[in-house]
């Protein structure tokens, strides 16, 4: 994908918009240490296995998956909730996170290529 | 995390989430794949650790934090990767990328901390 002002601005505006969507999911959430975020992960990966396999246009791709779907999943928040939980419950939320958002990811990969 | 006034912390998570994913999708046209997300994420992490460890505004917090850290690194795309590189028959470069971006990123977030008590 060639490097455009148009490209750009279609990323930029996906990132405002998955990064607000984001926020809000976290405030709904309450104050459960990382529950927020593991809920838009496993969603987003879930929506971007299935993006991937589609035969959508360029631009498409750049505004729903480069920018919304990948800013709306966030990989910092979750590495500083693995340290907030501790060596017990960090371990158990990563473990729940990867074993949940790989399987989401291979789920929306599963959906998308069907005929 | 939120703002005394919900609006300026939801504009400010806004347009920090467009400038995280513009710098996010320069880095991935500059540099391919796994090192590209490997970076953002490890990056991203570092400056996160620093911004919850340091007494700066709630609007500052949102806007770098929530907004431009939170978008800047990505799960989904970090999902998506790992589990095509095990699907094309690359499961130990899967695992070895699973695992040392989590170690990666996890060592910068605590860095990133350290960082800010040390000059604070």
């Amino acid at each position: 994908m060639e490097r455009t002002a148009s490209g750009v601005g279609l990323v930029a505006l996906g990132g405002f918009v998955g990064a607000l969507a984001r926020y809000g999911v976290d405030v709904a959430a309450g104050d459960v240490t990382g529950a927020g975020t593991l809920l838009v992960n496993v969603v987003g990966s879930f929506a971007l296995g299935f993006l991937v396999t589609r035969a959508v246009g360029p631009r498409t791709r750049l505004f729903v998956g480069t920018g919304v779907i990948s800013s709306f999943t966030t990989y910092s928040t979750f590495a500083t909730d693995t340290v907030a939980l501790g060596t017990v419950g960090g371990t158990a939320y990563v473990a729940v996170s990867y074993g949940l958002g790989f399987a989401a990811a291979l789920a929306g990969l599963a959906v998308g290529r069907r005929p | 995390m939120t703002a005394a006034n919900p609006l300026l912390g939801a504009v400010a998570v806004g347009l920090g989430g467009a400038a995280g994913a513009t710098c996010r999708h320069l880095i991935g046209l500059t540099v391919s794949g796994r090192r590209s997300l490997a970076a953002v994420n490890v990056l991203g992490s570092l400056v996160l650790g620093a911004v919850l460890a340091a007494p700066v505004d709630s609007a500052v917090a949102l806007g770098v934090g929530v907004g431009f850290c939170g978008a800047f690194t990505t799960f989904s795309s970090f999902a998506v990767e790992t589990v095509t590189t095990a699907e094309s028959g690359e499961a130990d470069v899967a695992v070895g990328f699973a695992l040392g971006v989590l170690l990666a990123a996890i060592g910068a977030a605590l860095l990133g901390s350290a960082a800010v008590a040390v000059a604070t």
